[in-house]
């Protein structure tokens, strides 16, 4: 496999892949979230410089773009609204023990079977593996033609997909009415939050009022 | 004509669906006379289709119409067909004929009971049941009607039924008859396989042609035995009979003198080519019939209640019916039958127009000299007395002598038969006149009753058709009466066959044979009688046996010469304490027995279905964990399950 | 650098991701994983693009980006209605599901 002559690309795919791999590491088992978002960040720069590599200089600058610009962000900007930079426990032990090296086994067990997998079917292609194909049949123009006469109706479909997840979002987070709201009444940060009962078990007019009252007050 | 043979049963049948629909409108009497009235039509069919095949010749005289394909599944048809040919035409007359009398009897013996056209309603049933029984072209028809008339003797036994001594003996009749059915099915699973067809026809094709081997034959025939004896009162199985007393007289009158009970042997007739391959069942049909008939004898003569008295006759009569059977005489069944149909219906009815006249008491010890009140009861029981006794010229002579004659030359073991005949037949007589002795002769007995201060509170004129009938009206100043027209034209009608039936067969020349030959397509292997010399000296035997019968009971309850007590036996009175043997088994290690399988049907199969529910239940819990809510249990089944799905798909790769 | 390396990584990363889900109980965390398994994905894609010289991989790609800006979306969106509700919960506290 790394009988391959020792290239630029070589280098190129040592150095993101460790970058990637150590982003991957990172997001698994930081503490923080915030962490976890840089190290995403880290692991999604790998992978479009592995793009590049690739030739796939459009794939690469989406990537970067579309997921470490606004994904990312996004998810940023929901750990700072809710504030949960609280230090998870990530070593707790479970209470069902076998969980997490079942998860682990797991993994490990995915990556190798997959990897098995590939590896075998890839080793029965037959015919001669192609030359680098010319960096013209990856350019944008090539990609858009084919996107708008192969896959248009996927094409179509997915935005309107797009748009059904903003409209989502949007109902998803509207406050109810008469829902107590966290700005005006702060939650306690000594609670348990699994003593708190569900907001809809208070359809007490009495409390429902008394927020009224305040709210207008 | 053959094409009316359908309506024969289908008359008393729409008769059912009238009573069913508007008998309580039509009300007291018109439902009886709309009854009598199908019953009668149906007796006129039954005349249409005999003069039809009378006018045909010996050959073709067997028509069978088949009305539907009732059961075709595979290999199997049975059709819903009637097969009408002397023998069952034969039955069809005196069960219809017989019929009707009896429903005109009971317009008048039934006035004022509150279920008045119910009564009629069941009548009507039984009579299309019986003839479904007779009619039926195989073996399935006939267990339709057995059934219906075993069903049909049940609602009209236990028709007064808040008295629970009633529901009782009707619930009896119907289980001992159950036990018969069981040997009926047997039989005829049995037949299936051996022969491949229900038909009578095929059936006794079969025989005849060999294709029966002896053992199944007498396999087969010992299994209807057993529903013969269920059905026809035959030791081990004839507790029911005397029970059933307990239902309306023309009830005891039509199913239990004259058509029910000869159900059994008219099934054995009529699979006469296989009861002669059957080779010792045989000997065992007429066992049966003679030790049944001596013992019913024995315990007639102790019974004081009128009707019980001729229940037991009733068996012992069948027992000679039996007997003929046995001994390959059955033409001499059949004529037997159709008298015994005629005096014993006479002597039913006869008792009960005395009982309605006593205000409902059934004791004869209560009875004395009742001719003066009731002469025409008294008249027809007299003659009714005489025929079944045996004495000529009466039918019963005639027919119950060809009986005899014919266990007579039924080989070395006819002789015993024929001896027990003959005893049988002298306390026959013997218990007979003791009957007509206490009832109709001799001092007023109720005259002397002592008033039983509980019974003067109640209306003596109330107790004229009662719902109970022990002698709750009976008073000392009694006056009985005689009956309406409606129950002593009956009488008289039968009176007159019970005289002249003997004509049917009589044994003097070949050319008055006339039921013989009538009946020979259907007999396929005719009896030899003994020789007219001999048959002269048996039959004077026979008439000397009646004769001292009555001069012996003349002896004892007349002249007082003799003390009853020493003939009136307590284990004859009591039966011989089967059916107390039947109770206690039943009611002890019978009752063990059946809790101990409850108790297994309770713990091992309940358990079993219980157990397997409450062990799915189990699992249902233990797997309910599965749904633990966490996503991220979920999500370690989702990687688990496709690191499975991996390796599966690695494993077909092949390398 | 052939076509097996980029796959190997691939593999990798798709397997660590997959640990990650099932391991961390945060929800933004674990969001977070399955955008490295998207990536994962999407890394074999373009290698199998490139190898076989089809530029199908490459349109598979792009829809697996917006498919999953969307799903982040509509996910993110939950989240932030159920956390607001209760602050702290974890992945482990919401048992709605429960059999």
């Amino acid at each position: 496999m790394l009988a391959a002559t020792v290239n630029s690309e070589t280098i190129v795919w040592i150095i993101a892949s460790t970058i990637c791999l150590l982003g991957s590491v990172g997001v698994v088992g930081s503490r923080n979230p915030v962490h976890s978002a840089l190290s995403l960040v880290a692991t999604l720069f790998g992978v479009a410089v592995l793009f590049v590599a690739q030739q796939a200089y459009f794939l690469a600058v989406v990537q970067v773009i579309v997921y470490a610009g606004a994904i990312v962000i996004l998810f940023l900007f929901v750990i700072m609204l809710l504030g949960v930079d609280s230090q998870e426990d990530v070593w707790f032990v479970e209470r069902r023990i076998w969980r997490r090296p079942l998860a682990v086994v797991a993994g490990a067990g995915l990556a190798v079977g997959i990897l098995v997998t590939i590896l075998v079917v890839t080793s029965q292609v037959t015919g001669t593996p192609s030359a680098d194909p010319p960096s013209s049949d990856f350019d944008v123009a090539n990609l858009g033609s084919v996107l708008f006469t192969k896959y248009v109706y996927a094409f179509e479909i997915t935005s309107v997909l797009l748009t059904i997840a903003v409209v989502g979002a949007v109902v998803l987070t509207r406050k109810a009415k008469g829902a107590i709201d966290l700005d005006e009444f702060p939650p306690d940060p000594e609670a348990d939050p699994a003593d708190e009962a569900d907001p809809a078990d208070e359809a007490d007019p009495e409390t429902a009022a008394a927020t009224v009252d305040e709210v207008a007050r | 004509m053959e094409h009316l043979i359908w309506l024969i049963p289908a008359l008393p049948l729409v008769g059912f669906g009238i009573q069913l629909v508007g008998g309580r409108r039509l009300g007291d009497p018109r439902a009886g006379w709309v009854a009598t009235g199908m019953v009668a039509a149906s007796f006129l069919a039954s005349v249409a289709v005999f003069f039809d095949l009378l006018s045909r010749s010996e050959e073709e005289r067997s028509i069978t119409q088949t009305l539907f394909q009732w059961i075709p599944v595979g290999n199997l048809r049975i059709g819903m067909g009637f097969l009408a040919d002397p023998l069952s035409i034969t039955m069809c007359l005196f069960v219809t004929g017989i019929g009707s009398l009896i429903h005109l009897y009971s317009i008048g013996y039934m006035k004022g009971d509150p279920r008045y056209s119910k009564f009629f309603l069941y009548l009507n049933l039984f009579i299309f049941s019986m003839l479904m029984l007779v009619l039926g072209e195989n073996l399935l028809v006939t267990f339709l009607g057995w059934e219906g008339v075993g069903a049909c003797s049940y609602f009209l036994i236990a028709f007064w039924h808040t008295d629970t001594a009633n529901a009782s003996a009707g619930k009896k009749a119907f289980i001992t008859n159950r036990v018969g059915d069981w040997g009926f099915m047997l039989a005829t699973f049995l037949t299936w396989t051996v022969v491949g067809s229900l038909n009578y026809s095929d059936i006794n094709a079969a025989a005849v042609g060999g294709s029966i081997t002896g053992v199944t034959a007498t396999a087969i025939v010992v299994l209807f035995l057993v529903a013969a004896t269920g059905k026809s009162a035959q030791l081990p199985l004839f507790v029911w009979l005397p029970d059933a007393m307990a239902g309306p007289t023309p009830v005891s009158a039509l199913i239990h003198a004259a058509t029910m009970v000869t159900s059994g042997v008219y099934l054995l007739v009529r699979l006469n080519p296989l009861l002669f391959e059957a080779g010792w069942a045989n000997d065992a049909i007429a066992w049966v019939g003679a030790i049944t008939a001596l013992v019913a004898a024995t315990i007639a003569i102790s019974q004081n209640d009128i009707k019980k008295v001729l229940a037991y006759s009733t068996v012992s009569q069948l027992g000679f019916l039996f007997l003929a059977v046995g001994t390959g005489n059955y033409v001499a069944a059949i004529f037997h039958m159709v008298t015994h149909a005629f005096f014993k219906a006479l002597l039913f009815l006869g008792s009960g127009s005395v009982i309605h006249g006593m205000a409902h008491d059934q004791d004869m010890r209560h009875y004395g000299n009742l001719r003066r009140y009731m002469p025409i009861t008294a008249g027809t029981f007299i003659v009714g007395w005489l025929a079944i006794a045996g004495v000529p010229p009466f039918s019963g002579f005639w027919s119950k002598d060809e009986i005899l004659a014919g266990a007579w030359s039924f080989g070395p073991s006819g002789k015993v038969l024929w001896f027990i005949g003959l005893v049988t037949a002298l306390m026959t007589a013997f218990y007979m006149t003791r009957q007509v002795v206490m009832t109709f002769f001799g001092t007023e007995r109720w005259r002397e009753v002592e008033l039983d201060p509980a019974l003067a509170a109640t209306d003596p004129a109330n107790a004229a058709h009662a719902d109970e009938h022990d002698h709750h009206g009976l008073t000392p100043d009694h006056e009985p009466h005689e009956s309406p027209w409606t129950m002593t034209v009956p009488l008289v009608v039968l009176a007159g066959l019970a005289t002249v039936g003997g004509v049917l067969n009589l044994p003097f020349a070949d050319g008055l044979h006339f039921l013989e030959h009538w009946l020979d397509p259907v007999i396929v292997h005719p009896h030899e009688l003994p020789a007219v010399p001999t048959l002269v000296v048996l039959a004077g035997l026979a008439t000397l046996g009646a004769l001292l019968g009555i001069v012996l009971a003349g002896a004892v309850y007349v002249r007082r010469q003799v003390d009853p007590s020493l003939i009136e036996r307590e284990v004859f009175a009591k039966g011989w304490y089967i059916d107390w043997a039947y109770s206690w088994f039943t009611g002890g290690p019978g009752r063990d027995a059946f809790d101990a399988t409850a108790r297994f049907d309770q713990t091992v199969v309940d358990g079993a279905v219980n157990g397997t529910a409450a062990l799915v239940q189990r699992a249902g819990v233990r797997s309910r964990r599965l749904q633990s809510g966490q996503v991220r249990g979920y999500a370690l089944g989702i990687a688990v399950g496709a690191v499975l799905m991996v390796g599966y798909f690695m494993t077909r790769m092949g390398f | 650098m052939n076509q097996n390396s980029y796959l190997i990584l691939s593999a990798a990363m798709f397997s660590i991701g997959a640990i990650g889900v099932l391991v961390r109980r945060n929800p933004l965390v674990m969001f977070m994983c399955v955008e490295l398994m998207l990536n994962a994905v999407n890394l074999s894609f373009v290698s199998f693009s490139r190898s076989l010289g089809n530029v199908d991989g490459q349109v598979i790609v792009v829809f697996v980006m917006v498919v999953a800006a969307a799903e982040v979306v509509v996910g993110l969106a939950i989240v932030l209605s159920i956390m607001r509700r209760r602050p702290g919960a974890n992945a482990d506290d919401l048992t709605m599901l429960r059999g």
